[in-house]
């Protein structure tokens, strides 16, 4: 925020910023940008969704299939958000509180499902567990279903959603140095009192705003999912690909119904992101300079 | 690289949590990615090699890749604009525009998906007007580029912005005191500095749209060696049962993530180091 | 550290089973029947309830028929079959999931009921498209599922193959004619619906190859302004085949429900509701009924023509086989 402090009409100010005309330019070409590439998608996918007035549309989202692929998706998501929850606080700590060799290749490590085809990440799972795959016949024999069931949809969730909780965490540490946790451990404190009573509450907004990004892209995820799923109507069908689905059977009314409760999360996601990244900034106000 | 702080940890709990965060990490990420090289050493190094070098194959790396790469220079230069409005002017609206910029990020990417195909399609929103003119953007390549640059966008933004914030004013008054023109100053001394965040994000977003499958496939017309990402052809053979295929094309976009991540790892490293320690 | 992941990995396959607990079955069956099996599963559930008491409720998955019959073989959980036809079934049944004699363990060949293949193109046929001599005119997109992934499409390529065999008389004429055909397909979409989809949604293409029940559907949905079915006089018989997989059903105890669900087809019931569907009923009585809603075709069979789906599967469908030698991709 500090270009707010510029002085008005210092002879200096013309040559800081560009002249009126390209400033409303460059204004222009952004504002033009994001309305195309950003909110018209958007607006569409509300407008297509009450197409057919609002009745048609709480039948759509009063639907069996879709009731139940609401079900699956938010117990998918708490159990991949929370398995992840707990690693990232594990992992943030072991990476931002000590030194040791390989550490960009090791936060490299972390950070590859970020950049990993969600195909690739639903594929690996098929390989690992598909009844031709390499534990697939054992887990058969012992009636453990993965792929085409809860499971595999989680695991493949845990994957995509794997870096989210750790990376929002570990810059956050890394700042915060460990002068405070070492003091309270030299004051007679154990491990864990000093995580719980030291450490968690100066990064409870970090962990908030980790656990909101995976929980978006949990609830979200499309490409790993629709490959492990079996496609199983009521069952096995998140939201996401439940979208798909009555887009191809042109239901797309209810189609984009489904998509407006995705789009109402993505639209919530952000405004708490946006509350929360105030918090953060707050937080490491008084340990500026 | 280790011990850029120089100074030894007295706090507990480094073997247990690290213990726990490779154990972690070897059961969700390294072991399934490693089942995956596993399979394609299934293959020999001609049946590989033929695999990859099939027109279709080569045509959809090329289409995932060269489009990707595309649509990342389109991100690179409009999230810099986009930045810099957002950072250096005052509008109506702008802390409304500037939290939509993470919608592409937040928007699950089969609703994008179908939103972006209705839009463009030949009676959608936009796909009418742009008919009229003669430009048909879904069911063709044109379309997986839209999708690619709509997922792109935060990425360049988002790490542009704090490097543009936090970039200090007396440099800039300095070159201008000093007498640069504006357009020198922009060039010379505002945009080097911000070279490592407009890689990175760069970066990031190129990584993004070669894997992009669900905000792609909608729009996409799927067309072998048109208009067929590579995401989509390892699902096709998947489902035509043709793992050595499915595998031998996804080893080689993982490899490709793999050495985009690193270097976007070793790009901050090395903007850490260019930066004094703040 | 394993005491610690244990429970949590129990607690994810608690999930994975606490959602089967009724008398459910899981149906796994092609693209096009989904609007078919969203009526005769209600039905049979009504007339299950009315008969045991019991309530039932069957779960679908739908996709091309290869790749259902992969994603059963892959580990998919079905208790019966209803795939697009034979082949795809004997493929379950070669990994030893169900009995290799599946097809005489229901009536009429365990097809209850039966399409063909039509043309669908857009209104007012602008390229004139009448019989399949017309598809491999230059300039005529034509619209098909990949046969390596979709029965509907084997069926097409099959049609096709017997139109040219029948006209030309010899196997390297009606190579040369099929292959002729795909040099006029610009995409193949992984099922039939896909394919639907891209013809109807995308606008891409002259003509689609289709089942007769996906055509009525498209024309149904879309209105019969914007697209026209075309018979061809001469077409394939198609017939999508029905089975239990006896590994699941044994392992879950649900043969007899999912008996009693595939022999439901075969009442007056199960046959109207096909009817109803654009599906060929075999009911003599009820497909006298429905006479006037299908066009006399001329209709040979995979029998006559191939002589039977196991060859016609090697001969054309299998790696490096005829349609491999046509479209190389």
């Amino acid at each position: 925020m500090s270009e707010l402090q510029i002085s008005p009409g210092s002879v200096r100010d013309d040559l800081r910023t560009e002249p009126r005309l390209v400033r409303g330019i460059i204004i222009a070409i952004a504002l033009i940008f994001l309305t195309v590439f950003v909110v018209l998608p958007l607006v569409v996918v509300f407008a297509q969704a009450f197409s057919r007035g609002i009745g048609a549309y709480v039948a759509a989202l009063s639907d069996p299939e879709a009731l139940s692929a609401i079900r699956l998706t938010l117990c998918v998501a708490a159990i991949s958000v929370s398995l992840n929850l707990v690693f990232g606080l594990v992992a943030a700590w072991a990476i931002a509180k000590f030194d040791f060799r390989g550490k960009t290749f090791l936060i490299s490590l972390i950070d590859l499902p970020f950049s990993v085809s969600p195909v690739i990440s639903g594929l690996v799972f098929v390989l690992l567990f598909g009844a031709q795959g390499y534990w697939g016949p054992w887990l058969q024999s012992h009636n453990v279903h993965v792929l085409f069931a809860v499971p595999g949809i989680a695991l493949a969730t845990i994957f995509v959603t794997f870096p989210f909780v750790a990376r929002a965490l570990i810059p956050l540490m890394q700042e915060q140095g460990t002068q405070e946790e070492e003091a309270a451990i030299s004051l007679g404190a154990s491990g864990l009192q000093t995580f719980f009573r030291v450490t968690l509450p100066n990064i409870k907004w970090g962990v908030l705003y980790g656990v909101l990004l995976s929980n978006a892209r949990a609830m979200g995820e499309f490409g790993a999912v629709s490959v492990v799923s079996g496609h199983i109507r009521g069952e096995t069908n998140t939201m996401p690909l439940l979208v798909e689905i009555l887009y191809n059977e042109y239901q797309f009314v209810s189609s984009f119904a489904i998509a407006s409760l995705l789009a109402l999360l993505a639209l919530i996601t952000l405004v708490a992101k946006t509350i929360l990244e105030r918090h953060l900034d707050e937080g490491q106000l008084p340990r500026g300079d | 690289m280790s011990g850029s702080t120089g100074r030894r940890s007295t706090l507990p709990g480094f073997g247990l949590t690290m213990g726990l965060t490779l154990t972690w990490l070897s059961v969700i990420i390294l072991i399934p990615l490693a089942g995956l090289f596993l399979k394609t050493l299934e293959l020999s190094p001609d049946q590989f090699w033929d695999i990859l070098s099939s027109r279709r194959t080569l045509n959809a790396l090329k289409i995932s890749f060269g489009l990707a790469f595309a649509a990342a220079l389109v991100n690179l230069v409009m999230g810099t604009v986009i930045v810099w409005a957002l950072v250096r002017y005052r509008f109506p609206g702008r802390r409304i525009f500037d939290a939509i910029v993470d919608i592409p990020f937040a928007l699950p990417t089969a609703v994008a998906g179908i939103a972006l195909t209705s839009l463009f399609a030949q009676k959608g929103w936009l796909g009418a007007p742009l008919a009229e003119l003669g430009i048909k953007v879904a069911f063709t390549p044109t379309g997986i580029f839209i999708a690619m640059i709509f997922i792109g966008i935060p990425f360049v933004v988002r790490t542009v912005q704090p490097v543009l914030i936090d970039l200090d004013v007396e440099i800039e008054e300095a070159a201008a005191s000093l007498g640069a023109s504006r357009l020198n100053t922009v060039f010379r001394v505002i945009l080097p500095s911000l070279i490592p965040a407009l890689l990175t994000g760069f970066a990031l977003a190129f990584a993004r749209a070669v894997g992009e499958y669900g905000s792609v496939i909608f729009i996409a017309g799927n067309l072998p060696n048109v208009s067929e990402i590579a995401p989509l052809l390892i699902v096709i053979r998947l489902s035509e049962f043709r793992y050595a295929d499915a595998t031998a094309i996804a080893v080689v976009m993982l490899v490709a993530s793999f050495l985009i991540i690193f270097a976007v790892n070793r790009i901050q490293r090395w903007a850490q180091m260019r930066i004094p320690a703040h | 550290m394993i005491r610690r992941i244990l429970p949590v990995v129990a607690g994810l396959f608690w999930v994975g089973s606490a959602f089967a607990a009724d008398v459910t079955l899981l149906n796994v069956s092609y693209d096009p029947t989904r609007e078919l099996y969203g009526d005769f599963n209600k039905a049979f559930a009504a007339a299950y309830q009315k008969e045991t008491g019991k309530s039932v409720e069957i779960k679908q998955s739908h996709g091309g028929s290869g790749s259902q019959a992969r994603a059963v073989i892959d580990g998919l959980q079905a208790d019966v079959v209803t795939l697009a036809l034979a082949y795809d079934v004997d493929a379950i049944a070669a990994k030893g999931l169900l009995s290799a004699d599946w097809q005489k363990r229901l009536p009429l060949n365990a097809s209850p009921y039966t399409s063909t293949i039509v043309f669908l193109v857009r209104k007012g046929n602008p390229k004139g498209i009448k019989d399949w001599d017309d598809l491999i005119k230059p300039g005529v997109d034509v619209i098909t599922p990949n046969p390596k992934t979709s029965g509907g499409a084997r069926w097409n390529y099959l049609a096709a193959w017997g139109y040219a065999l029948k006209k030309y008389g010899s196997a390297d004429k009606a190579k040369q004619f099929v292959g002729d055909i795909y040099k006029n397909v610009p995409v193949l979409d992984t099922g039939a619906r896909g394919s639907t989809v891209t013809f109807v949604e995308r606008g891409v293409g002259d003509v689609l190859l289709a089942w007769e029940n996906e055509a009525f559907l498209a024309q149904r949905e879309f209105g019969k302004d914007k697209f026209e079915i075309v018979s061809p006089p001469l077409s394939i018989l198609a017939e999508p085949p029905l089975s239990i997989v006896d590994a699941v059903a044994d392992k879950k105890g649900s043969r007899a429900v999912a008996e009693a669900y595939l022999r439901y087809w075969y009442t007056k019931d199960g046959q109207e509701i096909a009817a109803r569907n654009s599906y060929r009923p075999r009911d003599p009585e009820i497909a006298k009924q429905y006479e006037s809603s299908f066009a006399k075709v001329e209709l040979f069979t995979i029998d006559d023509v191939f002589g039977g789906w196991a060859k016609a599967q090697k001969e054309h469908f299998s790696e490096g086989g005829v349609f491999d030698q046509i479209y190389k991709n």
